[in-house]
């Protein structure tokens, strides 16, 4: 299985937002950003959808469950490479997470609409490439590959 | 390389080059150009937020005025759906058509009548197995022109059926040539509720050429019917539309009408947007129908309009009771898709894009963030540009210059 790494090389483009936690009143504006941009560069639109989808979840996952991280888009010649990193709490059992369905959001989140436990399935559907690495107490890593 | 018609319009005359239109256009297609308004004929989706918010009445809608009824031998009226709500509740519609008759038309077809049609057989579409969900309403023709500008992943989302002006416009042609007119001798004359209904029949989405002629404004015909109304006796029957049809005319009522629970119904155009970016991101994948309007309150709240928005849609709202949601729908126009639907697809026209080239377009992406950084980020509109980003737009794609910024000169 391949090891989470970024990978610099041949980058056109970098883009960097930080997600903060509980911040929901502002939940889905980096993803939103990050889709704009990309909406100007000759990208096919379904391409463009799968991306959106994949920087809306993982950013509504660093605002439900992490202690805030950030969300880097390398923009390549042939593909989308979306890196997403937190400082905690990491995810106890990776497997279990990537359930559909299976969520630990919490009340408050739930009771806005968010945590219906398809966040990571969806993020895996929609990619080319998907890792993720998570380790208790350090946080959790997610690489997203989206080829044109 | 297309050419663009657009209804709306600006009357320069009136322009003082404020920035009112500038915030509002929600595809950015307005920029102040040496103090008057200017806009980018390829970015309009005729919505008409412009010219509702202008407050020197400088954008205006080209639409015809009744002395082209002259032009035709046989004149026919189609009123928008939504006139059911502009007069006092004293006029029954009746009257008014028959006032329609009085202008100089020789018929008057009842529009609504084939939005009670045209709901049965939307409703059979959404019944079919494997269509997209949810399916989008092409009623609202800005809607359909933002999604092909901003939506394009949208576009297979959109139920392909023509507007109830059109399928009558289609029917009555038919009709009067059968019964020997010649094409060029009959005059179908819509009286239109917005700038984007005028649109669609110059310019029209999914079809080749409209059925019907010229589009006048419902602000035109609603001050002549007024003049004479009090004089006319609504001898003939003209209004034949039931609830259902009449309902057509504010947000929801496409969906009330074909009996559907599972539905959204959206107005105001930036509140359509939020529901068409949850949509792209799949999150409405369970929904069967979404009917979204630029306008307040759906057609009603359409700019060339006379009545208030709510009060029009509470006449609406009671006319539908009175005229009956359970009435039996006359069925006079065969449900075949030839009569109902789009023959030609709909394209996306991705106008926000930098360049067809990926590799320029990132270039010119690099220089835009650049730009962006430079100046203050306050948009405040001066420049011309709706905002500060938009301006290191078109300073990359050489219309502007960085001396635009006021604020970075005053400095």
């Amino acid at each position: 299985m391949k090891k989470y790494s970024r990978s610099d090389e041949n980058v056109a483009m970098k883009l960097h937002y930080d997600v903060l936690r509980d911040d929901f009143s502002r939940a889905g504006e980096a993803s939103s950003k990050i889709k704009n941009m990309l909406r100007q560069l000759a990208i096919d639109a379904n391409i463009l959808r799968r991306i959106a989808i994949a920087t809306y979840e993982a950013e509504i996952n660093l605002v439900i469950h992490s202690y805030g991280g950030s969300i880097d888009v390398y923009i390549k010649s042939d593909c989308i490479e979306i890196y997403v990193e937190d400082s905690g709490p990491g995810i106890e059992n990776v497997e279990l997470a990537m359930t559909k369905g299976f969520s630990t959001a919490t009340n408050i989140a739930r009771e806005m609409g968010f945590g219906a436990g398809m966040g990571l399935p969806n993020m895996e559907k929609v990619s080319d490439e998907f890792i993720i690495e998570s380790e208790r107490d350090k946080g959790t890593n997610i690489k997203m590959v989206v080829n044109y | 390389m297309k050419n663009y018609w657009h209804s709306v319009i600006l009357e320069k005359d009136y322009c003082n080059g404020c920035t009112h239109c500038l915030d509002r256009c929600p595809t950015q297609a307005i920029r102040i150009i040496e103090g008057k308004a200017q806009i980018i004929a390829e970015r309009c989706i005729d919505c008409g937020e412009c010219l509702r918010v202008c407050p020197y009445h400088a954008k205006g809608a080209l639409v015809s005025s009744l002395d082209v009824l002259k032009n035709y031998k046989y004149k026919v009226a189609l009123p928008a759906i939504s006139l059911y709500g502009q007069f006092p509740e004293e006029y029954e519609m009746n009257r008014v058509y028959n006032a329609l008759l009085e202008l100089g038309f020789d018929e008057v077809y009842d529009t609504a009548h084939v939005a009670d049609i045209l709901s049965v057989y939307e409703n059979r579409v959404l019944d079919k197995e494997n269509v997209n969900r949810p399916l989008i309403s092409t009623y609202c023709p800005v809607i359909t022109r933002l999604i092909q500008v901003k939506y394009p992943a949208l576009i297979d989302n959109i139920i392909k059926l023509e507007a109830p002006m059109e399928i009558a416009a289609r029917h009555v042609r038919k009709r009067l040539i059968a019964e020997g007119f010649k094409d060029e001798e009959v005059g179908i004359i819509y009286i239109s509720p917005c700038p984007a209904k005028v649109t669609s029949i110059k310019d029209p989405i999914g079809i080749e050429k409209s059925a019907i002629s010229e589009a006048v404004s419902t602000e035109e015909i609603y001050y002549k019917v007024m003049k004479i109304i009090d004089k006319v006796e609504g001898t003939k029957q003209i209004q034949r539309a039931t609830g259902k049809g009449i309902g057509w005319a504010r947000v929801g009522g496409q969906s009330y009408a074909m009996g559907i629970d599972d539905y959204i119904a959206v107005d105001g155009i930036e509140e359509v947007i939020k529901v068409l970016e949850s949509m792209e991101l799949g999150k409405l994948s369970s929904l069967a129908f979404f009917e979204g309007y630029a306008c307040i309150n759906g057609c009603v709240g359409g700019p060339l309009n006379v009545e208030n928005t709510f009060i029009c849609k509470n006449r609406i709202r009671k006319l539908t009771k009175h005229y009956g949601m359970e009435k039996p729908i006359v069925i006079d126009i065969e449900m075949i898709p030839e009569n109902m639907e789009w023959n030609t697809p709909i394209l996306p026209t991705p106008i926000f894009k930098l360049d067809s080239d990926f590799k320029k377009a990132l270039e010119k992406m690099a220089k835009i963030e650049e730009f962006t950084q430079m100046l203050p980020g306050i948009n405040c509109g001066a420049c011309g540009a709706p905002n500060c980003r938009v301006l290191a737009e078109d300073i990359v794609n050489g219309y502007a210059k960085i001396e635009d910024c006021l604020l970075l000169n005053k400095k």
